[in-house]
This record gives C-alpha cells, structure tokens and sequence, in this order.
C-alpha cells in the first residue's frame, strides 16, 4: 500500500522499496526511465540519420527481436530448451502470408491484407501449435526435450516443402504478407518517407510492444512460475507450481512470439522459402538468446540486434582481412567466417560470461557504480 | 518377400552406421552426462580425412589413420572448449557442442570445396547374392554390418574386461564415488571423447561408402539423435538395438512410401523423427533407459 502524497522512494536508495508496486516497477529508477526514454527518442529518429539499407537491417534486427524475446521467455525465463523455434517462425511466416496472400494466385491466399487480421492470427496459429507440442514438454526435460524439438524442426520441414500448395515448394517459395492497415499501405514510399523508414518505425513499435507485454508477463506470477520451474522444477511443484499448465503456457507465448516474428520477418525482404526454416535458423536464435543474456528481455533484444547486424560486420571485415573473399564458391569467404563466428561467439560467451552481453553491462555498471574503487 | 528381404537387410546396413554414431553419443553421455551435438562434425571430419588419405595409404590404411586423428580432434575439443565447463549445467555444455559443431563443420566443407570426393572404399555399390534364395545385398551394407559388430564386441570387451574399462563404468555410475576411489575422471572423459570421435569417423566412412562425401553428409549423424532417444540416453545395448531398429524403419519406409503418396516423398528421411515422437509418448525415457529418478 502506498500513503497518497507521501513518496515511496528514497533519492539515492534504489533498493529500498516501501510499497510491492515500487518493487515490482519495470522501470523502477529514475536513471533507467531517463535511458529508456533516451534510447527510445534516439532509436525513433534514426531514420533522419541512416541509409535505407541500414535501416532495413535494423528492422529485420526489431523483428528478430521480438521473436528472441519469445525464445528467451521459454528458454531464459522457464528454462525449458527449445531448438525448435524455427518451425514455429514457419507456422507464423505460413498463416499470415496465407490470410494476406492473392486469392487468384499460384499458392493459397485469402485476400485478407489488413495487418490487424494476419498479425494475430499468426501468433495465435503458432500459439496453439505450441500447445500441441506442450504435451511432450511437461513429460520431458532438459536434453530429452531439446532432441525432441530439433526433431519437430526436421519433421516441420518436410511438411513445409511437400505442402507446395501452401509454400510455393521448396526452392520456389511464395510472396511473404503483405503490410497493409484497414487499407493504407504502411510501407509505401509517400510524403512522409521512403519505404524503409516507415518499415522501421512499425517494427520498432511492435518491437516496443511485444517487448513491454514480455517483461510485463515475466514479472507477473506466471513469470515468476517461470523462473521458479528453471530454477528447480520439483521444488516449483511442491510450492504449488502446477508445472504442467506452466510449461504449457511458456509454449503457447513463445510460439505465438515466434509465430508473429515470422509473419513479420518477410515482408521486410518479401519473398520466403521452407528452405529458411532450418535448424541453423533455431541455432541462430539460440544464439540470440544466450549470447545477449537468458532470463532478461534487455539481453534477447541486444542478442538479436548483435546476431542479425554480424552478417553486415563480417561483410566490412572483408575490406580490412585481405585473403577473405566475398565469392561464395571461393575459400575461405565471409559467409564461412559468419557461421564459424555463430559457432565461436556462442562457445566463448558461455564460457567466459554465461550472462551474456547482459552480464557485460551489468559489469560495466558495477565498475563506475564503485568508482573510483575497484569494489 | 524378397523386396522385404532386401531391404531388411540394407535397414541393417544404415542401421549399423546409425549404431556406432549413438554409441558414441552415448559414451559421451554416460561419462559426462552431456549429449555432444558436435558428433556430427566429427563424423563428417571422419570421412573427408578418409577421402584425403585414401590416394596416399589406400582405403584400409586411410580409415584407422582417420579415425585416430578424428579421435584427437575430439580430444581437443574436449580439452578446450568442454573441459572448462564441468560442473555447470548440461544444457550450457550442449550448446557449446553445438556452436563447436557449426564451427568446425565450416572449417570441413571448405575441405570439400566443390569437387565430388569419393572415400576410395572397395565395394561401391556391388552386390552379392545370398545363396539359394535370389536375395541381392549390397557389399557396402554387408561391410558396414561386419565391422560394426567388431567394433561393439571389441568395445564391450574393452568395458566388461579391463581396468579403463572399469573405471568407465565406475564413473558413469557414481562419479564421486569413482573419484573417491582413485579413478581419474578426467582420463575417463577423455577417453570417452577419444571414442566417440574414432567411432564418428568409421561411421562417416561406412555412411559415405558407395555415394560421395557432401556437407549433407552431417545430416546422417542427427539421426543418431532419434536412435539415443528411442534406446535410451545411457543405455550402450539400447544404441545398437536403437540404431538398427532405426535404420530399418527408414530403408522399409523407402521401400513402402510409394503406397502412400499423400505423405510426399523423402518421408523415409523424416521417419525416424516421427518414430521417435511415437515412442516418447509411450515411454518418456527410451526403450532401455533408466527412468530418472528425483530426489529432492
């Protein structure tokens, strides 16, 4: 309970909390409301700074985003280990195209465009393919289940390039959705910016939305049944954790996540084929979740941004390393150094810091929280 | 019948491919409680060392050669990027795993490059009949069958009758207990590792015996996945039986799919996944795991 009219917090105390609302705020200091409002305000007017091509990239790392803050929901926050998140980035990229796509055309389309119609839809077709999947989850752990979910990515492929009246086939494909809102083109060039700019405001207001629902859900008591389960499952039970529905639970979001991402993945390129949904694909967003920092939505957002931007880098690494080639049927070329670099960054990060870039910063604050002491 | 028989018989042949990759994922296992999703790069490091040293020592001398080299490729592995995790959770060293097999599998396509490698073996796709009853059977599945027995009746006896052996086994049963008692657990970690690359490699080998070695090739030993899960993550009898019983649902799948066109084709290549989804729905721990238990 709060006293109106009295403050809760103390100036220079933030652990001190007199009230549950002041403990559980997500933005419970006044240096982390003034750097997100910055970072807000600075990511909102890059479009006035950037090339288009850039940010396009950008976009794809918002998108990206949102579907590692799935991941990490499942995997960081409920501890359950998912390899088969690209199947359900296909379920969600399959549904919207299909809803949105030519009623005349060469594969299954509704005709129905509006953005407010397939982007739901896609998440919750994904959503309810988690719970499908969910059964297995609460019978199995750890390892058992990552094997299982690996295996769903191969079955889901298969599926996806036989089923070529919805996919286009493998190696053809079929137009991704198409980003229309009750009739206006969103990401149109117009008066007010080229297409890319406005491709990358809509992405980063969904990114901020699907961000804020997810550190909303995981400081709410699902989420800390969440952590109570991947903490230590059986303790979880015995408090009265009924790990069966909350494992379910953690699968239908992080599908449904996983399913909205892949709706909004390839209207961004346009053009997607069931060869994407690899398992290099779940790999990558694994990487995005362990490399950024497992159990914080800060983490999966910078994970996500360093995992999709590292294509670009390795590209600009070609200029400084002589003997790289950016020729595919050349060695070595940058496309070899970028997957060695998935491999290398995750190995390294887990051994030297588990927490990921999350961790990074967390040391990094800590040093100029002591300064000038060391501790 | 005979379309039965033979490919009964060829479901063996792949089966036993199958079976020496998930003996090695299961010694892993068993010694470290980790699944090494890097056994896939290894298998395929195997087999392009084989097509390389096959043209210099010929087949026979290409394989072990390979095999030992790949077996300390595994070591290194293990040393550098495994070592340092003992103690954390098995999940995090099964990442590692798996970033240390995307890494490495670059490095080994660039091996292959964009040439059509073949491992120099000597029966490519010959075959023999069994006597007096027109069944054909393909010398590389009958060879792949043989030296798989040797190698499980050699490893059993390594575990049932010498003092590594019984080391092996004391730490995969009791890891403190065995350290207590003057095992060298790092040794038996080790030496698991060693194991498994040598046993990838063979099996990269017999995998590529006949066809040619191509980065695809890595996508044989993800089968070896179902195959542990469907005979139990720790269970050595339970690799091989997974590994055959998998190998010949597969070849009878490609035998039969014709029959059920709706499923598409190549559904033989997901057959294993789906048979392992059937069985874990039943029994959650594989045919011949142990069922764990929780202790709080």
């Amino acid at each position: 309970m709060t006293i109106p009219g009295r403050r809760t917090r103390l100036r220079g105390r933030p652990e001190l909390h007199t009230s549950y609302a002041s403990e559980l705020a997500l933005f419970d200091t006044r240096a982390k409301r003034v750097a997100v409002a910055g970072l807000l305000v600075g990511a909102l007017a890059l479009p006035f700074l950037l090339t288009d091509e850039v940010l396009q990239l950008l976009a794809l790392c918002c998108v990206a985003a949102i579907g590692a803050i799935g991941l990490g929901l499942v995997t960081g926050y409920a501890g359950q280990v998912s390899l088969g998140h690209a199947f359900f980035l296909a379920v969600g990229a399959y549904t919207a195209a299909a809803i949105s796509g030519d009623p005349d055309g060469r594969v299954i389309g509704f005709g129905v465009t509006n953005i407010a119609v397939w982007l739901p839809a896609a998440g919750l077709v994904a959503g309810l393919a988690g719970v499908l999947v969910a059964p297995l989850a609460t019978r199995l752990r750890g390892l058992y289940l990552a094997i299982v979910t690996l295996g769903l990515v191969f079955i889901g492929q298969h599926v996806f390039s036989e089923w070529s009246a919805l996919t286009g086939g493998a190696g053809v494909g079929r137009p991704a959705a198409t980003l229309e809102f009750f009739g206006q083109p969103i990401a149109a060039t117009g008066p007010f910016g080229t297409r890319d700019q406005k491709l990358y405001w809509l992405m980063l207001l969904l990114l901020l939305g699907f961000a804020l629902a997810a550190a909303n859900l995981a400081r709410s008591k699902v989420g800390r049944a969440f952590t109570a389960i991947r903490d230590r499952d059986i303790a979880a039970g015995v408090i009265g954790v009924n790990l069966a529905r909350y494992k379910t639970i953690a699968f239908a979001v992080s599908s449904a996540y996983a399913g909205c991402a892949g709706a909004l993945l390839y209207t961004v390129t346009g053009f997607f084929d069931p060869g994407s949904f690899s398992l290099l694909l779940s790999v990558q967003y694994i990487a995005m979740v362990l490399i950024g920092g497992a159990g914080t939505i800060s983490g999966a957002i910078a994970g996500a941004f360093f995992i999709t931007l590292l294509p670009r880098f390795t590209r600009e690494l070609q200029a400084w390393v002589p003997f790289l080639s950016a020729q595919p049927n050349e060695v070595p070329n940058v496309f070899q150094v970028e997957t060695i670099l998935y491999g290398v960054l995750l190995v390294v990060f887990l051994i030297f810091e588990p927490r990921g870039l999350f961790g990074l910063w967390v040391r990094v604050r800590n040093y100029w929280k002591a300064w000038p002491f060391s501790y | 019948m005979t379309e039965f028989a033979e490919s009964l018989l060829r479901g063996l042949g792949t089966g036993s491919v199958y079976a020496l990759l998930a003996l090695g994922f299961v010694i892993i296992y068993k010694a470290t409680r980790v699944i090494s999703f890097a056994q896939p790069a290894f298998m395929l490091a195997g087999a392009v060392l084989v097509t390389y040293l096959a043209g210099p020592v010929g087949f026979w001398g290409a394989v072990p050669v390979a095999a030992v080299l790949t077996a300390g490729l595994a070591l290194g592995v293990e040393r550098v990027a495994v070592r340092p995790m003992v103690g954390r959770p098995a999940f995090a060293v099964a990442i590692i795993t798996l970033g240390v097999d995307v890494a490495v599998r670059v490095v080994v396509n660039g091996f292959i490059g964009l040439d059509v490698r073949h491992v120099g073996d000597p029966w490519g796709l010959r075959t023999v009949t069994v006597p007096g009853t027109g069944i054909d059977l393909q010398q590389r599945h009958l060879a792949a069958l043989l030296a798989t027995t040797v190698l499980i009746v050699g490893l059993f006896a390594f575990f049932r009758y010498t003092r590594m052996g019984l080391a092996m086994r004391a730490a995969a049963y009791d890891q403190e207990a065995a350290l207590a008692q003057g095992v060298s657990v790092g040794a038996v970690f080790a030496l698991s590792w060693w194991l498994a690359g040598g046993l990838a490699a063979v099996a990269g080998t017999f995998a590529a015996a006949g066809a040619s070695v191509d980065a695809a090739l890595w996508l044989i030993a993800l089968t070896a996945l179902p195959v542990i899960i469907l005979g139990g993550l720790d269970s050595l009898p339970g690799a091989v039986v997974g590994g055959l019983a998998v190998g010949t649902i597969q070849e009878l799948t490609a035998s039969y799919q014709q029959h059920a066109p709706w499923l598409g084709g190549n559904v033989s290549v997901i057959s294993p996944y789906v048979l392992m989804l059937l069985v874990l729905l039943v029994r959650p721990y594989g045919l011949f795991g142990t069922r764990e238990v929780e202790r709080v």
